[in-house]
C-alpha cells in the first residue's frame, strides 16, 4: 500500500500530512482504500483456524484468563434494562470475583445513553469505565444531527468511552467520505473520552470490506476499531479479528498510533477468549495485549472466565451457581 | 511485555514403542537372516528409539518371494470388491490409532506434532480411503474396460513424510491389486512398522504387504531383485537416477518422485497477508524438509522491500523447540548428516555474497537444529538458488515482469511444484499454463489431496500420485 | 415353569427431519408377508407428510451438498459399517417381507452394505469422471463440474425392499443430493429398520426422508412438487407412469424412468442414477497477463 514519504513521528502521534493527503478528497479516499492489498478469504480463515490449535496451559493458561478478564467491557444492551441491573452489572464489574481479590477488575461497563449516568455513579472509586454505546446504535440509521445529539448526549452523561456505530449503509454505498466525516465528527464530540468504532463485520461481509473499514475508522480518529453491536449474526469471528488485528499493526507501522480493537457478540467461552488472545499475541504483537489495546464485549463470558480461573486454581470443575448471575 | 506459552507436551503414554522390530515378511515380525541391526532415534534429543533389523539381500529375496505368492494366490485373484474392504479397513484403523501414530512420527522424524496431527496422519488415512473406493470402480477409470495389476511391488521412500509416503504407496497399488514390498527410510522406520501391526489387525493377508527395513544397500537390494515387476521410487534426485539406471533394460515399470527448487512467486498485487503465510509455509513446513517447498520467492521488484520486511517480521514470532510440544511450528532436523547438509549450502550461499538473516532463536542443547534463514541478494547462479538445501532456507529474488517470473521460475533442472501469488484471475491462469511444474499452487500452497495428483517435470521425477492418474502407475496399461 | 413374555410391540412411523413422526393422518395400513400372514402395522403417509419430507430435504440441501466429497463418504461408509453390525435384524425383516429364507435374506443383506460402500466410494471419484477440462479453441481456462441437482423424489422399487431400496437411494446421496422416498407399499420394514440407522448416523437431519403409505396416494404429490428437482421412477406401478412424468413435465424435473419390469438388483449398478442427478456447470476464464 501506498505510504507517505515522511517518516511516521515517535508512537503515538499521526503522520497527519499524509492523513490530509489521502482523506482530501472522495475519489482520493476511495483510490487509497482500493489500492489496499486483498484479502484472500480461504487463507485468512487458515491461519485464523491453525492459531486456534495453539494449546495454552498452566501459568499462561492462568495469565491468560486474567488478562482476559480485565479486557472485558460488561455490557448489558436490552430494551428492559433498568437502573437495578445496571447497578448490578456495576458491582460484579467492580469485584467480579468476591472470594478472590486478586482477580481484576473489569475495564468497562457499556450501556445505552441514557443508563449511563447510572453506570458513571455506580463506578465511582473503581478503575472500571462507564461506556456507552451511541450514533442510533445498533442500526446506525437515522439523520446525522440525531446521530450527533446522540453521542453528545453520552458524553454530556458523563461517559467514559463512547462506541459508536459506522453508517453501514453509506458505506456499502461507496459512500466513504461521508462514513468519514461522520466518525470525524463524532470524534470532535468525543474529544476527551475513549472513541471505539463499530463496523458491525456481519453486514460488511468481506474480509476485504472489512480491511477497508478499518481503516476508514482508523483515519478517522478511532481509539479502538470494533467488530459487532452483537445484535446481529454473524457477529465476532476469529478471521475477522484477524485481519482487523493486521490492520492496526499496519496502521502503527504507516502512520503511528496503536489502536485497539474490541471484539463483540457471541464470546461466551473462556476458550475462545484465549484463542483471541492468541490472535492478538502472534497477529498484532504482545504490545496489544493489554485492556488499552484490546477488549472483549461481552456478558456470560465474564463467569465462563471465573470459572475456568477457579478450576486452574484448585483442579476441580465449578458449577455456574458458584457465581452470581449478575 | 510478552505472554510465553506455557510447555504444552503431547502424551507419549501408549503409543506402543518396542524396544526392537524384525522386518514384517509374510504377515509376520522376523529377525534379518544375518542378524544385522540398527538404531533410530530421536533427532530432538539424539535419544534411541528403537533398534530396528536390517534386511539384507536374501531377505529382500524372501520378501519379494512372499509378495509374489500372496498376489498369485490371494490379492491378485480377490474379487475387486473385498480388497476394497480391506483398505477400507486399514483407513479406519489409521484414523483409530491416529494420536499414537502421530506421536510416534515427530519422535522418529523430528516434525512437529501439530503437523503430524493435523496433516501427515488425517492424509495418510484419507488415501486409503480414497484408494479403497477405486478399487472395483476401474472399469471408469479411463484405462479400459478391465485394467489389470502389474505384479509385484518394489516400493522406496523418504524420511520426509514416512507414514504419508507409506500410504501414498500403498494404498494405489493394492486397490489395484499388486502386492507390495516396501522400505521406509532408515532414520524413520517406526511408523511404517507401526503401520504393519494395523495391517495384521486388519487381517490382510500375509504377504500382500512386507515391510524391510535397512539403509541405501536394502534400498538398492529392493530396486535391482528381478522378482519386482514395478519400481516406485521417492527420494533424492540423484539416488533417482540411480535408481532409473539400475532398472534400465529389465522391463521393471517405474515412477519416480524426486527433488524440486520450487518458486513462490508474488506479484505486486498479491493478497499480501495471505502471501506472507504462503511462502512461510512453503518453506517452513516440515522444516523445509519437502520435495516440493518453496524454496525460492520470486518477488515483484516493486514490493519485494515490503515483502521481505513482513516476511521478517512473521518469521520472528515462528516457535521452535520440542518437537512433541503442540504448539512448536519449527520441529528439529531429521539427522546429523542432513543437518551438515544443510549448513554447507547456507555456508555457501553467505560466501557467494548473500546476506543471510535468521530470527533471534535459542537453539536447544542436543539434536539437530537450523534456524529459519533467509537469504536475500541472491543471484539466479548461486548454488543457493539452484540446488535444493532440503532444509529451512529461503533464497529471495526478484522480477519485473510476469514473463520474468516464469522464465525465472522454469529457469532449473527441476519441475515439481510452483506457487503464484496475485488477486488477478486471468494472471493466475496464464502464468499456471507457463510453468513448467507438476504441482501448481495459486493464492496458497502445500495443500495435498488424496483426489488430487502430485508429481513432477523433468529431473523432479515422473509418474503421479493422488486421484485417478494415481491408478495408472500400478495398471497394466 | 415361566410364563411366556408378553413382548413390547413395535409402532413403526415415518422418517422424516431426523425424526419418526406419526402420519399426519393418524392412519396406518397393515403389512403382511407375500402370503398374506400378519407382519405389522405400518404408518399410513398423507400428502402433507410428504410435503413436510420435501421441506426436510430441501433445508438439509445446503448441508450435504456443502459437504466435502470426502465426508459424504466416510459418512456413507459409516452407515454401512451400522448396517453390517445389524446384519441379523434386517435378515429378520427381509426373509418375511420377501418370502425368503435366512439364507437368502442373507445374502441380499450383504448385497445392500457392499452396494452401499460402492457409492460410498463414488463420492469423492464422480467429479473426476463427470468433470472435464475443455481443451477451447481460444485464450480460455473452461472447466466442467458435476454439482447435485437439489431434492430427489425416489420411488422405492416394489419388490426389493433393501437392495432395491439402497441401489436407488445411495446414488442420490453419493451425488450429492437429499432424497424423499416413498418407501415399497408391500414391503416397507426395511426400509423403517434403514431409517432407524440413518438417524444414528452422521447423516444430516432430513438427507433422507422415509414415507410409507399408499403409493397411489402419494405419488402425483411428489411427483408435482415444484420444489423436488428430480425424479426416480424406479417402484412406480406401470399404470401410474405416463401421470407421474406428465406431473413431473410441469416443472421440467429430471426423471429416471420406471423400467419395465423390476430389474435383478444384484446386477452390478452403472454411472446412470448418479450422473442424472448431477447438474453440469461449465465456467470459463481468460488466460492472460
Amino acid at each position: 500500500m501506498a505510504r507517505a514519504t515522511s517518516t511516521a513521528g515517535p508512537a503515538g502521534t499521526i503522520d497527519a500530512a499524509w492523513v490530509a493527503q489521502l482523506t482530501r478528497s472522495e475519489s482520493s479516499l476511495r483510490r487509497f482504500l482500493a489500492g489496499l492489498p486483498g484479502v484472500d478469504q480461504v487463507g485468512a480463515e487458515a491461519r485464523a483456524a491453525s492459531l486456534a490449535t495453539r494449546s495454552i496451559k498452566a501459568a499462561s493458561k492462568i495469565w491468560a484468563i486474567k488478562t482476559a478478564i480485565s479486557m472485558v467491557d460488561l455490557t448489558t444492551l436490552e430494551g428492559s434494562d433498568t437502573p437495578g441491573k445496571v447497578a448490578a452489572l456495576c458491582h460484579k464489574a467492580r469485584q467480579p470475583d468476591p472470594d478472590d481479590p486478586g482477580v481484576p477488575s473489569v475495564a468497562a461497563v457499556c450501556v445505552y445513553p441514557d443508563l449511563v449516568a447510572t453506570a458513571k455513579h455506580e463506578l465511582v472509586g473503581s478503575p472500571v469505565a462507564a461506556a456507552s454505546v451511541a450514533t442510533a446504535f445498533p442500526s446506525g440509521r437515522a439523520s446525522i444531527p440525531v446521530k450527533l445529539a446522540d453521542a453528545r448526549d453520552a458524553v454530556d452523561h458523563g461517559a467514559d468511552e463512547v462506541d459508536m456505530v459506522i453508517d453501514r449503509g453509506a458505506f456499502l454505498a461507496g459512500r466513504f467520505g461521508l462514513v468519514l466525516e461522520e466518525i470525524r465528527s463524532v470524534r470532535e464530540i468525543c474529544r476527551s473520552v475513549r472513541l471505539k468504532v463499530i463496523l458491525e463485520t456481519g453486514e460488511l461481509v468481506t474480509y476485504d470490506n472489512v480491511r477497508r473499514a478499518s481503516w476508514l475508522a482508523m483515519l478517522g480518529g478511532a481509539d479502538f476499531i470494533k467488530t459487532s453491536t452483537g445484535k446481529i449474526t454473524p457477529s465476532a469471528t476469529p478471521p475477522v479479528a484477524l485481519v482487523m488485528l493486521e490492520a492496526v499493526r499496519d496502521f502503527a507501522e504507516a502512520v503511528g498510533p496503536e489502536i485497539g480493537v474490541k471484539v463483540a457478540g457471541g464470546i461466551r467461552a473462556a476458550k475462545d477468549a484465549i484463542r483471541y488472545l492468541v490472535l492478538v499475541n502472534e497477529a498484532a504483537g504482545p504490545r496489544w495485549l493489554d485492556p488499552a489495546h484490546f477488549r472483549f464485549g461481552a456478558s456470560s463470558l465474564l463467569n465462563d472466565l471465573l470459572m475456568q480461573h477457579r478450576k486452574q486454581l484448585t483442579g476441580a470443575y465449578v458449577g455456574p451457581d458458584d457465581y452470581s448471575i449478575e | 511485555m510478552s505472554w510465553e506459552y506455557s510447555p504444552a507436551p503431547e502424551s507419549r503414554a501408549g503409543i506402543g514403542l518396542r524396544r526392537s522390530y524384525g522386518l514384517f515378511i509374510a504377515g509376520n515380525f522376523v529377525e534379518s537372516s544375518d542378524g544385522e541391526a540398527f538404531t533410530t532415534i530421536n533427532p530432538s534429543n539424539e535419544e534411541v528409539l528403537a533398534e530396528v533389523a536390517a534386511a539384507g539381500p536374501h531377505d529382500i529375496d524372501l520378501a519379494v518371494a512372499a509378495a509374489r505368492r500372496a498376489y498369485e494366490g490371494v490379492w491378485g485373484t480377490m474379487r475387486p470388491v473385498d480388497r476394497a474392504k480391506y483398505l477400507f479397513r486399514i483407513a479406519r484403523l489409521i484414523q483409530e490409532h491416529s494420536s499414537e501414530l502421530a506421536v510416534l512420527e515427530s519422535l522418529d522424524s523430528g516434525k512437529p506434532i501439530r503437523e503430524s496431527r493435523d496433516v501427515d496422519v488425517p492424509l495418510a488415512a484419507a488415501h486409503f480411503f480414497y484408494y479403497a473406493g477405486w478399487a472395483d470402480k476401474l472399469a471408469y477409470a479411463g484405462f479400459g474396460p478391465a485394467p489389470r495389476p502389474i505384479g509385484v511391488a518394489g516400493q522406496v521412500i523418504p524420511w520426509s513424510f514416512p507414514l504419508l509416503l507409506a500410504a501414498w504407496k500403498l494404498a494405489p497399488a493394492l486397490a489395484t491389486g499388486n502386492t507390495c514390498v516396501l522400505k521406509p527410510a532408515e532414520t524413520t522406520p517406526l511408523t511404517a512398522l507401526r503401520l504393519a501391526e494395523i495391517l495384521q489387525q486388519a487381517d490382510l493377508p500375509p504377504g500382500v504387504v512386507n515391510i524391510v527395513t535397512g539403509a541405501g544397500a536394502t534400498g538398492a537390494s529392493l530396486v535391482a531383485n528381478p522378482g519386482v515387476d514395478k519400481v516406485a521410487f521417492t527420494g533424492s534426485t540423484e539416488v533417482g537416477k540411480t535408481v532409473q539406471q539400475v532398472t534400465a533394460g529389465t522391463n521393471k515399470r517405474l515412477t519416480l518422485g524426486l527433488g524440486g527448487k520450487a518458486a513462490n512467486i508474488v506479484f505486486a498485487d498479491a493478497p499480501l497477508s495471505q502471501a506472507i503465510e504462503g511462502i512461510i509455509n512453503g518453506i517452513y513446513f516440515n522444516q523445509g524438509e519437502v520435495c516440493c517447498a518453496g524454496s525460492r520467492l520470486l518477488v515483484q521488484e516493486s514490493v519485494a522491500d515490503a515483502v521481505v520486511d513482513k516476511l521478517k517480521a512473521r518469521l520472528a514470532t515462528l516457535r521452535l523447540g520440542d518437537p512433541l510440544d503442540k504448539n512448536t511450528d519449527i520441529g528439529a532436523i531429521n539427522s546429523a548428516a542432513q543437518l551438515e547438509k544443510i549448513r554447507v549450502l547456507a555456508a555457501e550461499g553467505e560466501a557467494a555474497g548473500a546476506r543471510r538473516w535468521s530470527p533471534p532463536c535459542e537453539l536447544p542443547a542436543r539434536g539437530f537444529w537450523f534456524p529459519p534463514t533467509v537469504f536475500t541478494g541472491v543471484a539466479q547462479t548461486d548454488r543457493i538458488a539452484r540446488e535444493e538445501i532440503f532444509g529451512p532456507v529461503l533464497s529471495v529474488l526478484s522480477f519485473r515482469t510476469p514473463q520474468e517470473a516464469v522464465a525465472k521460475a522454469n529457469n532449473t533442472v527441476y519441475g515439481l511444484a510452483a506457487g503464484i501469488w496475485t488477486e488477478k484471475g486471468s494472471r493466475i491462469l496464464w502464468v499456471a499454463s507457463r510453468l513448467r511444474a507438476g504441482v501448481v499452487w495459486a493464492n496458497t500452497f502445500n495443500r495435498f489431496d488424496p483426489t488430487s495428483p502430485f508429481g513432477g517435470y523433468r529431473e523432479s521425477g515422473f509418474g503421479r500420485e493422488g486421484g485417478r492418474h494415481g491408478l495408472a502407475a500400478y495398471l497394466d496399461v | 415353569m415361566s410364563e411366556r413374555r408378553v413382548p413390547v410391540t413395535k409402532t413403526y412411523r415415518l422418517f422424516v427431519g431426523g425424526a419418526f413422526p406419526r402420519s399426519g393422518s393418524g392412519c396406518s395400513y397393515v403389512v403382511t408377508t407375500p402370503d398374506g400372514k400378519l407382519l405389522a402395522q405400518a404408518a399410513a403417509g398423507s400428502k402433507k407428510d410428504v410435503r413436510d419430507a420435501v421441506v426436510a430435504a430441501r433445508a438439509a440441501f445446503p448441508r450435504w451438498s456443502g459437504a466435502t466429497a470426502y465426508q459424504r463418504g466416510q459418512i456413507l461408509y459409516g452407515v454401512a459399517e451400522m448396517l453390517e453390525d445389524r446384519q441379523a435384524q434386517f435378515v429378520a425383516a427381509v426373509a418375511p417381507s420377501e418370502a425368503l429364507d435366512e439364507a437368502a435374506a442373507t445374502i441380499l443383506v450383504e448385497a445392500s452394505i457392499d452396494r452401499l460402500v460402492w457409492y460410498a466410494g463414488w463420492c469423492d471419484k464422480i467429479a473426476q469422471i463427470a468433470g472435464a477440462s475443455n481443451p477451447v479453441a481460444g485464450p480460455y481456462f473452461s472447466f466442467s463440474i458435476p454439482e447435485p441437482t437439489g431434492v430427489v423424489g425416489v420411488f422405492a422399487p416394489a419388490r426389493s425392499s433393501l437392495l432395491g431400496l439402497v441401489s436407488v437411494l445411495a446414488p442420490v446421496l453419493a451425488s450429492g443430493n437429499t432424497a424423499v422416498v416413498i418407501a415399497s407399499e408391500a414391503r416397507p420394514l426395511a426400509a423403517i429398520l434403514l431409517g432407524e440407522v440413518l438417524a444414528i448416523s452422521d447423516l444430516p437431519d432430513g438427507a433422507v426422508n422415509l414415507v410409507t403409505g399408499r403409493v397411489a396416494e402419494l405419488a402425483w404429490t411428489l411427483a408435482a412438487h415444484r420444489d423436488v428437482d428430480a425424479l426416480d421412477l424406479a417402484g412406480v406401478p406401470s399404470e401410474l407412469v405416463t401421470e407421474l412424468e406428465r406431473a413431473a413435465a410441469a416443472s421440467v424435473k429430471r426423471v429416471v424412468p420406471a423400467p419395465p419390469e423390476e430389474p435383478d438388483w444384484a446386477d452390478p449398478p452403472t454411472l446412470r442414477r448418479m450422473l442424472s442427478f448431477v447438474e453440469i456447470k461449465t465456467v470459463w476464464h481468460p488466460i492472460g497477463v
